[in-house]
């Protein structure tokens, strides 16, 4: 016996199409504009300010030395390869992709957290995302939004959501029970506990997942020049399919220099949340030396009357 | 006489009531059965019929404003589920639950959360603290819930930061801190709300005996200023003597015992208790002021806690022994919370007995030697001894 599910599944896009037009037409005018306007701005300005700016955010987020120089050096490589014009391009696709995913991902573990049912029913789902073959997702995503860029975005968007849910439920519930029953014990309703206690602390765990979803993303646009996403995935493809391995490996080096600043950027700003904190509480402390002595004695006579 | 005593204390106990009215806190029946799921506990093959573990049954008691109600009991005896009923970190299966007049199981949402914040704060056993807040922060967080503003906040927990011996640090993160000074944290946060009753999971039990006799010392510094409503929880039985007005002791969710240290040691209600008691060193546990309040014959009823007339309160110390009374020198007057052992000097010196007074210096009664070696004396279980 033949089970037709494909069939079934093509059943589904054709109605999909033929009543959510208007969506996937929505969608793709959005992802165009967002797209053309960031890729605007990292192509118009000067690459050597661009640099600049990147390498300065790999200094502030990390405090590393080693990947500041590593920065500059990686960014002018890719620049005198001529692939500077592909690589912005595909890094606007790439902080499109990535924003939308952790728009849809990061409430999306907010909720399976907070909801077991949730939970349960997107468990499987993310489990079919993970691993289905990433270009099974092409298929659809051109009969939605047609050829070019659009399709690769939208199938990079869901390609990259699953880790986003899953660190986010996850960071969230790994929390420690008695600092839940603490703030429920003191009355706290559930959307504070989110806001000023869950969150917080899942923070380091989100942004493990925000270091993945990008990741994906960026191997998911290599893909995507398939379909005629272009960037720096149609630069592989064009040198996989004219058999150039010269341009195919800058094209490649390109991609692992974005994927590796990506990495250990996103990576250092897992730990910016501490770093934060304890500035503040050292200012605090600072600020406090001075006026802590009078309001400590202040408040130990009223303590003794 | 008799009618006239019996006229008298009837007399006090309406005035005792009047006081504090109807129990501040009082349990009844409650029960709570956890469902073990499926995925719990069934094993592979399938679907066993699920039934409940019962982890507290039908548990009765009564606790008034200002006592420290100690609930004892080994570990999975039930005591955590006890205190998380009370404030609904944990729903009852059964019974009922009435805090100052107020059926706690019935509360709607915004009222549960209210009564949290406001009447009822918790003590955790590993200290629960926020640890991306600083002490302030984390003190004030009961007042952030209620809206206080952040200056006024601020103060109040800064205030009671002091109480607890961190005032010159309130800017420190929780992880800088040793484990005591966490748990004068956790103090701290549960006395800056002015909620009037403290649940205390075993609060103490994670610390060093050193530390942790500190902070049963501090605890009692606090409570004489406070007069707060404890329930506290702990394993440990000198934790529980030293702590608590009346002590309750559970075994595998039931409740053996409930009195006073006194009451456990002079008649253990089962074997059980009895073996707990065996191990307390009576002599620092047992106090004048226990020694004194206790009533020596059925006719003179346990005294209240309102001190009664001091007339009153020495007429059954002499009518019992009238003999110690007479022969004995007066010895001292000492405090109501001195222990025995401090006391025996005193009688090792030849006094026959010795003025027991309260804080206020309000006399109590009086003990004598034989009443004191009396109390001494280990006793066993009645039925099994
Ligand atoms: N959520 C739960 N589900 C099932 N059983 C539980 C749950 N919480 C506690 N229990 C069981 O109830 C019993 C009493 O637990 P607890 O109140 O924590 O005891 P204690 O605080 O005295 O150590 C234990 O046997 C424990 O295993
Ligand atoms: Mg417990």
């Amino acid at each position: 016996m033949h089970l037709d599910v494909g069939t079934w599944f093509a059943a589904l896009i054709d109605w999909l199409l033929a009543n959510f037009g208007w969506f996937f037409n929505a969608v793709s005018w959005l992802i165009n504009l967002l797209v053309g306007e960031v890729a605007n701005v990292l192509i118009g300005l000067h690459p050597f300010l661009i640099i600049a700016l990147l390498v300065a955010a790999a200094a502030g987020l990390t405090r590393s030395v080693g990947l500041s120089v590593f920065s500059v050096l990686a960014f002018l490589l890719i620049y005198s390869m001529g692939l500077w014009t592909d690589s912005m391009s595909t890094l606007a696709v790439v902080l499109v992709s990535v924003v939308f995913s952790l728009a849809i991902g990061i409430p999306l573990g907010i909720w399976a957290a907070l909801n077991n049912t949730v939970s349960k029913v997107v468990r499987p789902i993310l489990d079919l995302m993970q691993a289905m073959p990433v270009f099974v997702y092409l298929i659809p995503a051109v009969f939605f939004f047609g050829v070019g860029m659009v399709p690769g975005i939208a199938a990079t968007i869901v390609f990259a959501i699953p880790p986003a849910v899953r660190l986010t439920e996850l960071g969230i519930r790994k929390l420690d029970v008695e600092l839940l029953e603490a703030a429920t014990a003191f009355g706290a309703k559930r959307s504070l506990v989110l806001k000023d206690v869950q969150l917080p602390l899942a923070f380091p765990s989100i942004m493990a997942g925000v270091n993945q979803v990008i990741m994906l993303a960026l191997s998911m646009v290599v893909v995507a020049g398939l379909v005629g996403a272009g960037g720096l995935g149609g630069v592989v493809v064009q040198g996989v399919a004219q058999l150039d391995t010269a341009r195919g490996f800058e094209g490649g080096l390109a991609v692992v220099i974005l994927a590796v600043y990506l990495d250990r950027v996103t990576g250092g700003a897992q730990s910016l949340g501490d770093v934060l904190r304890r500035r503040r509480v050292r200012k605090e402390q600072r600020a406090a030396a001075t006026t802590t002595p009078a309001a400590a004695r202040e408040a130990a006579t009223t303590a003794a009357n | 006489m008799n009618t006239v005593e019996l006229g008298t204390t009837t007399a006090d106990r309406t005035v005792g009531a009047k006081q504090t009215g109807a129990p501040f806190i009082r349990v009844e029946n409650l029960t709570k059965v956890f469902q073990l799921t499926k995925s719990g506990r069934s094993g592979l093959f399938g679907r066993r019929p699920l039934k409940g573990f019962t982890a507290v049954d039908k548990v009765s008691f009564e606790v008034e404003r200002g006592q420290i109600f100690v609930i004892m009991g080994l570990s999975g005896s039930g005591k955590s589920t006890i205190i998380r009923m009370i404030n609904r970190l944990i729903d009852a299966s059964d019974g009922t639950i009435t805090v100052d007049g107020k059926d706690v199981r019935s509360l709607p949402a915004s009222e549960l959360r209210a009564y949290r914040n406001q009447t009822i704060n918790m003590v955790f056993q590993h200290f629960g603290l926020f640890p991306h807040k600083s002490l302030v922060d984390n003190v004030a967080f009961g007042l952030k819930v209620r809206g206080v503003d952040k200056a006024t906040r601020e103060a109040k927990a800064a205030e009671a930061l002091t109480l607890v011996g961190l005032g010159d640090r309130i800017h420190a993160m929780p992880d800088q801190l040793s484990g005591g000074m966490k748990q004068r944290v956790g103090l701290a946060r549960a006395l800056a709300t002015d909620a009037e009753i403290l649940l205390m999971d075993e609060p103490f039990s994670a610390l060093d005996p050193l530390i942790r006799k500190d902070m049963q010392e501090l605890l009692i510094k606090l409570q004489r200023n406070f007069k707060k409503t404890i329930l506290f929880v702990t394993h440990d039985l000198n934790e529980a003597m030293y702590l608590g007005d009346r002590i309750m002791v559970m075994k595998q969710g039931k409740d053996m015992q409930n009195g006073t240290a006194l009451d456990l040691l002079e008649a253990p209600a089962d074997p059980y208790i009895e073996e707990f008691v065996a191990e307390v060193d009576r002599s620092r546990v047992i106090t004048a002021g226990m020694v004194a309040r206790r009533s020596p014959a059925p006719a003179g009823a346990p005294a209240p806690a309102g001190a009664p007339a001091p007339g009153a309160a020495t007429a059954p110390g002499a009518a019992t022994a009238p003999g110690a009374a007479a022969v004995g020198e007066p010895g001292e007057r000492v405090q109501e919370d001195v222990v025995l052992h401090e006391l025996l000097p005193i009688f090792a010196a030849g006094a026959g007995w010795a003025a027991v007074v309260d804080k206020n210096g309000a006399p109590i009664g009086k003990v004598t030697a034989e009443e004191v070696f009396a109390a001494l004396a280990p006793k066993g279980f009645s039925n099994a001894s």
